[in-house]
This record gives structure tokens, C-alpha cells and sequence, in this order.
């Protein structure tokens, strides 16, 4: 959409990821407190800004006294986890059909194009509710849940390319010269649709941070004791009138990240595909 | 048109049989409904009988067939919880939900149609970067942390609305603007994108030149033929709210089908929650027929052969 005449780096997106990332991973090392500490003596403690806060707890308790800050940090740990592996698995199936559709045609695309519609004529969320219903919940429910409804996107998408990069000359050249159609999917179509399958997944990662913290804010995704985002949300739902700092702490962190990959997919699509800039 | 409304009508019907099939899978895999139905204390006999009752002794194919010809009458059983018709529970709070995915809709548009429009003809001004911003926001701000920050800045601390239940108009406003919220981001950039377009093209040139003004050209005769891609999308998000308002709902009370589902959800209450679904699921695919079909209405080029 921008008509930026070149897309700039975005550096700030990627700070805000790194910080992300880093906090998955290495989060309880630098933490300042446990993430299900309970001190009850503090709790409420509105952020260090107000009147009462502290920097002992950064960005304020809440009604337990556990840190918000250390629980959003502990709260990222779970959205990357969910994350990596939802996007891995939707990615990873849905290129696989994708390609297969794509590049075999006939009988393997009718069927995979029906089951496409099918799936994409069902509304995402109440599907969730209906594996909700049925699976225990937490993270693998989670994932099995944006497995089933995201490998449409990278399946659809793909399909398209495979289906313009099969009529291109080094597919027809491969394939007089007899190579093996595994080994075209493998060597010829795979590396083409690469950038594309990058730019679907990194504009993926914020929407499934949003996903799975809806999820949780219903109580449906993540149970505690684990910490989410969303849970949070939900836990600071019922204090709204008191403690206004519970509600708005972890939407900040969804909004950052979910942000910063938006711009990120956003400047990978404009870089990989200079045709989309002017429009 | 005929026979693209046949294969669109196909395609539909195949879609919710697809659904219909999903919903069968998972209530068998949710176990045996028959442990759910009896006391803890149930003899084999009892669950033998119980199973026979049901219809759960007989082949899956035909259990399916049965489930199928139900599922057309609108029958999914009774719900655990309140000992009523599933599917009637959930219809007689269809208008709630109808009623906010309208007014979420109305917002969006409210919202999106003119900045989608001042961005393209400012283009580049602040007006352009402004909505630049809103639809990144609208992207990476969830709606129901929307919801709950309208009810903290606008119910909680200046009292201006109320926050929960459905009671008048007034309580319809806070969950209209964050069930809109999101497609206001994806509605603004595609008027903006084809509203651009269009400017360049002859006939709004044409328009100029005659000597029109600026703002019948703009309004009249650019924006009629940039809402067309702008209609599908209202299709598509107009079907989602219906079917997909649930967190929303769950966030400000709101009596509607999503909420009711996610408390049967809670109660394990398969019943209600299959209805559910299925009932999303025929809404959105009916409304995007609609969609697809009212094209030609919109923009006579469109005509399907």
C-alpha cells in the first residue's frame, strides 16, 4: 500500500521482536521477580510512574501482588512457543498441499481446492470453540486449533504461485529432461515459493499472538498456572474500575509484537515483490 | 448466471456438508456422550441400552446419515444445560448478534469509507498518513483489548456509555465500535487502493474536463466504482461478525449467540455448541452467495455469464 520508493528497514520492528524473542527464551534469567510469586502485601501496586508504585514492580501488581512486568515477560514465553510451532505445522502442511495442488493438477487440486473451501467456509472462532469443547485445553489445543484453520492461507497462496511457475521454462526443461516430479516439488518449486511462504509466516505471527490470546482471555486456551497474555486480560477484566494498569500492560505487549510483525511482513512482501510498492 | 449460481450453490452445499462432517467427527471424538448422559454409578446393561436409545450401536456411515437428516430439520438434540432445543436456544438470540454485527458494520463504514476516500484523493497529506496509522493499529490491536479500554476510558473513568448487557441503544456503542474495529484497517486500504485507480482513469477525466465538480467527481462517480472490491469485503467481515463475535460478546455481556456458545462450551454442552457452529458456519457461507451474487447489481460489467 505505501508507495514508499524504497521500503526502509524497519529497525524498530525488529528490536521489538528481538526483545520478544530474547524474553521467550531467556526471560526468567532477567526477570525481576518469579512470574507466580505471590505477595499479597503488595498487591495493587499501580505502576512506578504513579503514586504508590515502586521500581520494585516496574509496571505495577496486581491482585495476587504477583509482577506484571515479570508475568509478561514469563506471558511471552508461551505466545512464541505457540507461535513457532503453529506457524511451523500450518506453513509446513498447507506449503506441502499447496505445492502438490499446484503443481499435479487434475484429480490432487480438485480435492485439495474442496477441502480449502471447506475449511475456509467455516468461520475460524467457532470452530475453535468446537475443538475447545472437545480437547483438554492449553498449548496443544492452541495449535492444533490455528494448524487447522491457518494452512488454508499458505496452501491457497501457494497453489497460485506453483500453478504460474509450472507453465515457466525451467519446470518444462526439467521436466523433458526427466526428472523426477519429487524432485522438481523438492529442488525447482520449493525454493521459488520460499520468499512467499517467509512474508505469509512473519505476517502470521501477530495474528496468531492475537488468536491464541483470545483464546485465553475466554479461558478456552492457556490455563494458569501458565501465564498468557490473554489470561491476564482476563484476570484484569474484573478489577477494571481499580487497577487500570491489569488491562492494559498485556494488550501493550500483544500490540507490540503484533505490530512489529506486521511492519516486518510488511517491508519482507515489498522487498521480495517490488511489483506490489506502486500499488 | 444461471450456471454460476448453480456452481456457487454447489459449492456452498458442499462446503456445509464439510462442516456438517467436522461436527460429526468431533462429537465422536469427544468421547462417549453416553458416560456424559448416565450417573457414575450406570451397570453395563444401562449403557448398552442408553447406546441402542441413541442409535450409537449402529455403523458410523449410518450414524452419520442420521446425524445428516437430523442436522436438516434443525434438530441437534437437547441442550445438558437447559433441557431446551439446542438450535432454538441459539436462534432466539440470533437478533442480538444480527443487531451488533450491524452496528459494527455501520461503524466500520462510518469510519473506512471516508478516510479511505480523503487518503486517496490527499494522498501523501495527513489525512493519507492518519489512516495509514488507524490500519496499522486496527491490525495489532485485538478487539476485545479494544472493548476492554473503551470500557475502562469510556464506561469506567468518564461514565459517558454503558458497558454491559443489551438494554437500549446506547449499550449497543461500545461493542459496535470494537467488533468494527478490525475491518476498518483492511475496508479503508482497499477504497484506498481502488479509489486510486479510478482517479487516474479516463472518465473521471472526462468528469473534469466537462467542468463537474470535484465533489460529484469524487463521490459520485469514483466511489460508486471503487466500493466494488469494498463489497466483497464487507461481505466477508459482515459474515464474520455474525459468526465470530464471541470474545466481543464475552466482553461486554452482550446476550448474543457467541456468548451463549462459549458458556456451553464450559459446560460441555455439545449440543448447543455443535448448533453453534453450524449455525456460523451457514451464515457465512449464505452471506458470501449473497455477496457474490448482488455484484452484478452493483457494477453491471459483472455480469456472469
Amino acid at each position: 500500500m505505501a508507495e514508499r520508493r524504497e521500503a526502509r528497514f524497519p529497525v524498530v520492528s525488529c528490536v521489538v521482536l528481538g526483545l520478544v524473542l530474547l524474553c521467550a527464551v531467556v526471560g526468567p534469567w532477567f526477570a525481576p521477580h518469579e512470574a507466580s510469586e505471590i505477595v499479597l502485601a503488595e498487591s495493587m501496586t499501580p505502576p512506578f510512574w504513579r503514586s504508590g508504585g515502586s521500581l520494585d514492580y516496574p509496571l505495577g501488581t496486581d491482585m495476587l501482588g504477583r509482577d506484571i512486568l515479570s508475568r509478561i515477560i514469563a506471558g511471552a514465553r508461551v505466545s512464541v512457543t505457540v507461535a513457532v510451532y503453529a506457524i511451523g505445522l500450518s506453513g509446513g502442511i498447507g506449503a506441502a498441499l499447496g505445492i502438490s495442488a499446484g503443481y499435479f493438477g487434475g484429480i490432487v487440486d480438485a480435492v485439495i481446492s474442496r477441502l480449502i473451501d471447506i475449511q475456509m467456509s467455516i468461520p475460524a472462532i467457532p470452530l475453535a470453540m468446537l475443538f475447545a469443547a472437545v480437547l483438554p485445553p492449553g498449548e496443544g489445543m492452541v495449535i492444533t486449533i490455528i494448524v487447522l484453520t491457518y494452512w488454508t492461507w499458505y496452501a491457497r497462496i501457494v497453489r497460485g504461485e506453483v500453478l504460474s511457475l509450472r507453465e515457466r521454462d525451467f519446470i518444462t526443461v526439467a521436466k523433458v529432461a526427466g526428472v523426477s516430479s519429487p524432485m522438481i516439488l523438492i529442488r525447482h518449486l520449493t525454493p521459488n515459493v520460499l520468499n512467499t511462504l517467509l512474508v505469509l509466516a512473519t505476517l502470521q505471527f501477530g495474528s496468531v499472538i492475537v488468536f491464541e490470546a483470545g483464546l485465553s482471555f475466554l479461558g478456552l486456551g492457556i490455563q494458569p498456572p501458565q501465564v498468557s497474555w490473554g489470561g491476564m486480560l482476563a484476570d484484569g477484566r474484573n478489577f477494571i474500575e481499580v487497577a487500570w494498569w491489569l488491562i492494559t500492560m498485556p494488550g501493550l505487549a500483544i500490540m507490540a509484537s503484533c505490530l512489529a510483525s506486521n511492519l516486518l511482513g510488511d517491508w519482507l512482501r515489498d522487498t521480495f515483490d517490488p511489483k506490489r510498492r506502486l500499488t | 448466471m444461471r450456471a454460476y449460481l448453480i456452481r456457487r450453490l454447489w459449492q456452498g452445499a458442499v462446503a456445509v456438508l464439510g462442516a456438517l462432517l467436522i461436527v460429526f467427527v468431533a462429537q465422536r471424538l469427544a468421547g462417549d456422550p453416553v458416560a456424559l448422559l448416565l450417573p457414575m454409578d450406570a451397570s453395563e446393561e444401562d449403557f448398552a441400552a442408553m447406546r441402542e436409545a441413541l442409535g450409537l450401536d449402529r455403523p458410523l456411515p449410518v450414524q452419520f446419515l442420521v446425524f445428516l437428516r437430523d442436522a436438516f430439520t434443525g434438530d441437534f438434540g437437547k441442550s445438558y444445560q437447559w433441557q431446551a432445543p439446542a438450535m432454538a436456544l441459539l436462534l432466539e438470540r440470533l437478533p442480538a448478534t444480527l443487531e451488533l454485527a450491524l452496528a459494527g458494520l455501520a461503524f466500520a463504514l462510518l469510519l473506512a469509507v471516508p478516510l479511505g476516500v480523503m487518503s486517496a484523493v490527499y494522498r501523501g497529506r495527513w489525512v493519507d498518513r492518519l489512516a495509514k496509522v488507524l490500519a496499522l493499529l486496527g491490525q495489532a490491536m485485538p478487539g476485545f483489548w479494544v472493548g476492554l479500554l473503551l470500557i475502562l476510558f469510556l464506561a469506567v473513568r468518564l461514565q459517558w456509555l454503558p458497558a454491559f448487557g443489551r438494554e437500549g441503544p446506547l449499550h449497543l456503542v461500545l461493542p459496535a465500535i470494537a467488533l468494527g474495529w478490525y475491518p476498518v484497517a483492511a475496508m479503508t486500504r482497499t477504497l484506498r487502493s481502488s479509489m486510486l485507480d479510478i482517479l487516474d482513469s479516463d472518465y473521471i477525466r472526462t468528469g473534469r474536463v466537462m467542468g463537474l465538480p470535484e465533489r460529484t467527481v469524487i463521490w459520485r462517480y469514483a466511489l460508486r466504482n471503487a466500493a466494488v472490491p469494498l463489497a466483497t469485503m464487507i461481505g466477508v467481515y459482515f459474515a464474520n461478525m455474525l459468526g465470530g463475535a464471541f470474545v466481543i460478546e464475552v466482553v461486554f455481556a452482550w446476550p448474543g449467540v457467541g456468548r451463549a456458545v462459549v458458556d456451553a462450551v464450559f459446560a460441555r454442552d455439545f449440543p448447543v455448541v455443535q448448533a453453534g457452529v453450524l449455525l456460523s458456519a451457514v451464515i457465512f457461507v449464505v452471506v458470501n452467495l449473497l455477496v457474490d451474487l448482488s455484484y452484478g447489481l452493483i457494477d453491471p460489467r459483472i455480469r456472469h455469464g
